[in-house]
């Protein structure tokens, strides 16, 4: 189980590394949030992996860790916080700038310096 | 009263000229000139204990931790140097007043000069090294400011710009010698250093320790080969350049010379270093000096020259060259502050300093001429003057060392050099001003000064001769003990002006006729000179400055290339490079914890979520595609949480997933549907390469520590969550009362993203597609009518269910987070289905005073429980008995939860619909509708 659950980790951050290196803004975006995703599950994970143990109390013998649970919750609203903060500011720069390129190489490269 | 204020009354006191800025300039002057006066004062109650052999001190702790203390000690060469900088900083003070015009600023160089003479005395006074260090580099600063007074003129900011670069370098070097000569004293406490002299001398790093101080001292002071920045600080106002560059700045490099000298001299490489650059200072400084035809100029060099002197004595090291070093540092302040006055009164008076242009001022400025002559004179080392003395000590010394064997002879003959050189300038310094011929027509016409502006010069020159005719009654004292300070042992100083006919006598006596032939002969000399004109300092460190620069900016041009790919593979190959060796060390990777056998649920699920986020990477071409593929990844992250035990995150993830991706399709409609140009092909490799190996690292990294038995302080949340947070879900009390100080955080940064968010929204014009990536035209149903009902059928149930797992959240799966959320995915879907206006009729809330509401009530809630005196956040819980509901369990961490609920719910409907509103308000109308 858990080299199923590392592997998995593994894949869906290397997807998301992939996507983070694309050249245009909206798969940058989708990249960040679904690395966000491997990194909630990573930092989840550190509570090691419990079945049928959730914390609450008086419904289970054995519980699972409730700290990594609750870093991972404000985790998540935080990352949605970011996610919609860069998908703005890339629909602000396709407004402004006219492209959804993340790099500025070939349009003012020389106009820079 | 005590050490601290000497330092403290001029650093605090650097406030008050600023204060004063509209008052008349005579009480600025005054309440100046007050300052270093009180600090004498309390000097005097000290002098005695001093000069008695006795070092009061004084210690605060500042910081322990580092080894810095504000440790201060008043030792003999302490005492010297106070008495020096104090003393002529009330001249200057006084000089200044009638020197700067009306138009400067005389506030701002009030409190520059007295935060220097702060710094100044911090340097010499300080009993830590690191200390002493801190009041270095304030010089640094503070001389910076003084030098860049006048800053409309170029040639000041260059000026200025030189010496800081050029003594901050040094500086720098200097922290590391004292942090290795600490390190290796085990204190930073002077006296600590001093005890461990000879464990420094003979430590293998003494070296390095010696040359990195040296490098302090010798750009401070000037030495040869950083000569070049003191002429170019000439800029400065005279005053400055009298206080700075005779008296104090220059002569720190001297001071630590001096006060390192029991701890790092007496060695071979202290002797042959300090020495050979000491005269070679001398010769180079002095050359020049007789070359430059501007006044200030020539006394820059002959200073230059001068401190050169100084430091070869130093070098030398021995008793009757410590005596001589420190003697002539007092002769030097008081010729060479005086000459430097008088060259500013010539400039005030003349308007010019040019002595290509200046001649024969003898009869319209007799007083000021006569004093010129005086302190020349001492310069010069003319009988009966004080520099005479400290000249024939010197030359006394050059002629009893043996530093270079059999090579010896050639210091003496250099030293009659110098001193012939120094007759030279002198002479020139007052005959080409005062005589030379009649009067010529200057921009002013020049006569006698202020009496008051004259009388600086004038108790300097008193001094010359007064401690040229009885030095045992001036000096002797301070001599005593600051020698005896240099030389870590006790030293009685006998001086007198007349030794009888002996070789040094004789020397000077050359010197001095040597010195008329010079003057004599100048004009082959400068045309001799003429033909190295091109070579000038400032060109040539201009010339470094800039290609240092240009450098700089080319390595930053090839960093800084603007494509956020680079930038982002440069960062994941860096932790490719820093991760993998590490990984590489782990002998065992797997850890002691067995591995739990796999589920048929887990399988399906880890493989749907595989293929989803291969999908999501490979797809990204089509966007809504792609959009769709990462739903099905956030879905199955929220059922891993439900497998794992984790009903909350399972929860919480389902609802940011709804409204993240409803964000990201209304963000796509105003994006280009598809990707037009696709990577190259090696660019795709390249990504590939560096994605799978931070997947490797990340899944290497997930498995040892998922293989590996947990240790976890939950024991205690768990314990403790039902007894001392009233509720029975550990996750939801930990959010809201453990580490409810985190949430709170939280919520903030929700609505700060919320706010910068609106903030980006504001007045944007996004790029509106008429139609769909196809060419098709939008459908003229804007809202359609199953949706429509659908929707208001659910926004009163969801209601119902956030307001439901609100409350139990305590106890169960829940809380203010999803509940906000549940509740604000109902409201984006009655706006998907009704739209914006529709909603806005219906439902007028203003989600900003929500957001700010939430936050503030979780905020007093916090604030509440110092009502009841307990710490902040502290949350209270009794069970009340409700009608109909029957007992219920109250607690504040309830409360806190509705300011985060609240929060949460404004947060995310200020984003959406605010954005949503940009869709409809330039919705494209159909043609003919």
């Amino acid at each position: 189980m858990e080299t199923l659950y590392s592997v998995t980790v593994g894949i869906l951050t290397a997807c998301s590394v992939f996507l983070i290196l694309r050249g245009r803004s909206f798969p940058v975006v989708v990249g960040i949030t679904m690395l966000s995703y491997a990194v909630n599950l990573f930092l989840f994970s550190t509570g090691r992996l419990t079945i049928d143990g959730a914390p609450i109390l008086g419904t289970n013998d054995s519980y699972a860790d409730p700290l990594p649970q609750a870093l991972v919750l404000t985790a998540i609203v935080i990352g949605f916080a970011m996610t919609a903060y860069s998908i703005i500011l890339a629909v602000r720069t396709r407004g402004e700038v006219g492209t959804d390129e993340v790099s500025d190489t070939d349009s003012d490269a020389e106009g820079k310096r | 009263m005590n050490l601290l204020f000497i330092i403290m009354a001029p650093l605090f006191g650097a406030l008050l000229p600023l204060f004063l800025k509209r008052t008349p300039r005579t009480i600025q002057t005054l309440v100046t000139l007050a300052i270093p006066l009180a600090a004498i004062i309390v000097l005097l109650q000290y002098a005695p204990l001093t000069l008695a052999g006795e070092v009061p001190k004084q210690f605060v702790e500042w910081l322990p931790a580092l080894g810095l203390n504000f440790a201060l000690r008043l030792d003999g060469l302490s005492l010297l140097f106070v008495s020096l900088i104090l003393g002529i900083g009330v001249l200057i003070i006084g000089y200044a007043h009638y020197y700067l015009s009306t138009e400067d600023d005389e506030g701002r160089f009030y409190a520059c000069l007295l935060l220097f003479m702060a710094s100044m005395l911090g340097i010499v006074m300080a009993d830590n090294i690191l200390l002493m260090w801190a009041f270095w580099e304030l010089t640094s600063i503070s001389s910076f400011l003084l030098i860049g007074y006048w800053f409309h003129s170029s040639d000041a900011r260059r000026g200025a710009r030189m010496a800081l670069a050029t003594t901050g370098a040094g500086g720098l070097a200097l922290l590391a010698g004292l942090l290795i000569i600490g390190n290796i004293a085990g204190s930073y406490e002077f006296s600590a250093v001093l005890a461990a002299a000879d464990t420094i001398k003979n430590h293998p790093y003494y070296p390095a320790a010696l040359i990195l101080l040296l490098l302090g001292a010798f750009t401070k002071s000037a030495q040869f080969p950083f000569q070049f920045w003191l002429p170019h600080a000439m800029a400065a106002p005279t005053p400055v350049s009298a206080y700075l560059h005779s008296a104090t700045m220059v002569k720190a490099g001297i001071f630590l010379l001096a006060r390192f000298h029991p701890v790092m001299g007496g060695t071979e490489l202290w002797l042959t270093i300090v020495t050979i650059v000491g005269l070679i200072t001398m010769l180079v400084g002095a050359y020049f000096a007789l070359l430059k035809n501007d006044l200030k100029g020539l006394l820059a060099f002959s200073t230059v020259s001068h401190l050169g002197l100084i430091c070869m004595l130093l070098g030398i090291g021995s008793e009757g060259a410590v005596i001589a070093a420190l003697f002539h540092i007092i002769n030097h302040a008081c010729f060479k502050a005086g000459l430097f006055m008088t060259a500013g009164i010539i400039d005030h008076e003349s308007g010019t300093r040019d002595m290509r242009k200046l001649q024969g001022l003898m009869g319209l400025m007799p007083v000021t001429a006569t004093l010129a002559m005086i302190v020349a004179a001492s310069m010069a080392g003319i009988p009966p003057f004080n520099g005479f003395m400290s000249k024939e000590l010197f030359l006394d010394q050059a002629v009893q060392q043996h530093l270079f064997g059999g090579l010896s002879w050639f210091v003496p003959i250099l030293a009659t050099v110098g001193a012939a050189l120094s007759v030279a300038y002198s002479i020139r310094f007052i005959h080409d001003v005062f005589f030379n011929g009649e009067y010529k027509p200057l921009p002013k016409k020049p006569h006698d000064p202020p009496r008051m502006m004259s009388a600086p010069v004038a108790l300097l020159a008193v001094f010359c001769i007064a401690i040229g005719l009885a030095p045992m009654t001036m000096v002797s004292g301070i001599l005593d003990s600051a020698s005896s300070a240099v030389l870590a042992q006790s030293v009685a100083v006998k001086l007198s002006l007349w030794h009888g006919f002996n070789l040094p006598l004789l020397m000077s006596f050359v010197a001095v006729v040597a010195g008329i032939l010079i003057y004599a002969a100048r004009d082959q000399l400068f045309t001799f000179n003429r033909q190295f004109d091109g070579q000038d300092a400032k060109h040539n460190f201009e010339r470094i400055v800039q290609r240092v620069s240009d450098a700089a900016s080319r390595l930053f041009d090839r960093l800084d290339t603007g494509s956020l790919q680079r930038y982002i593979a440069f960062v994941l190959i860096s932790v490719i490079v820093v991760m993998l060796p590490s990984l590489v060390d782990i002998s065992m990777l797997t850890g002691s914890k067995a591995q739990q056998p796999i589920d048929m649920v887990s399988m399906v699920g880890a493989m749907v979520l595989i293929i989803a986020a291969f999908a999501t990477a490979t797809m990204h071409r089509n966007r809504f595609v792609m959009l769709m593929m990462l739903s099905v990844v956030g879905l199955m992250v929220s059922l891993s949480f439900a497998h794992f035990s984790a009903p909350d995150l399972a929860m919480t993830q389902l609802v940011v997933e709804v409204v993240s991706i409803i964000l990201m399709i209304l963000a796509l409609f105003f994006m280009p549907q598809k990707t037009a140009r696709a990577s190259s092909g090696h660019r795709v490799f390249r990504d590939i390469i560096i994605a799978s190996f931070i997947g490797g690292i990340v899944a290497t990294l997930n498995f040892a520590i998922l293989t590996s038995p947990a240790e976890t302080i939950s024991d205690f949340f768990i314990a403790n969550a039902k007894t001392g947070g009233g509720g029975t879900n550990v996750v939801n009390v930990i959010l809201v009362d453990f580490r409810g100080f985190d949430t709170l955080g939280e919520i903030t940064v929700l609505a700060i993203a919320a706010a910068g968010i609106h903030k980006l929204l504001n007045k944007l014009k996004p790029f509106m597609p008429s139609s769909d990536v196809d060419g098709r035209p939008w459908h003229r149903i804007k809202h359609p009518l199953m949706l429509t009902n659908v929707a208001n059928l659910v926004l009163p149930m969801a209601m119902m269910v956030a307001v439901y797992i609100f409350l139990r959240g305590h106890n169960l799966p829940g809380g203010g987070f999803i509940a906000g959320l549940i509740a604000a995915s109902a409201m984006i879907l009655q706006y998907i289905a009704n739209g914006v206006d529709w909603v806005k009729d219906r439902f007028n809330v203003n989600y900003q005073s929500l957001m700010s509401i939430g936050v503030m009530i979780a905020a007093l809630t916090g604030v509440g429980s110092w009502l009841f005196s307990k710490p902040f956040l502290t949350s209270w819980f009794t069970y009340l008995k409700w009608p109909l509901v029957g007992k219920w369990e109250f607690a504040t961490a309830l409360l806190f939860d509705l300011g985060v609920f609240l929060t949460v719910i404004g947060a995310t409907m200020m984003i959406l619909s605010n954005f949503g509103k940009m869709t409809t308000r330039h919705r494209p109308t159909y043609e003919g509708n």
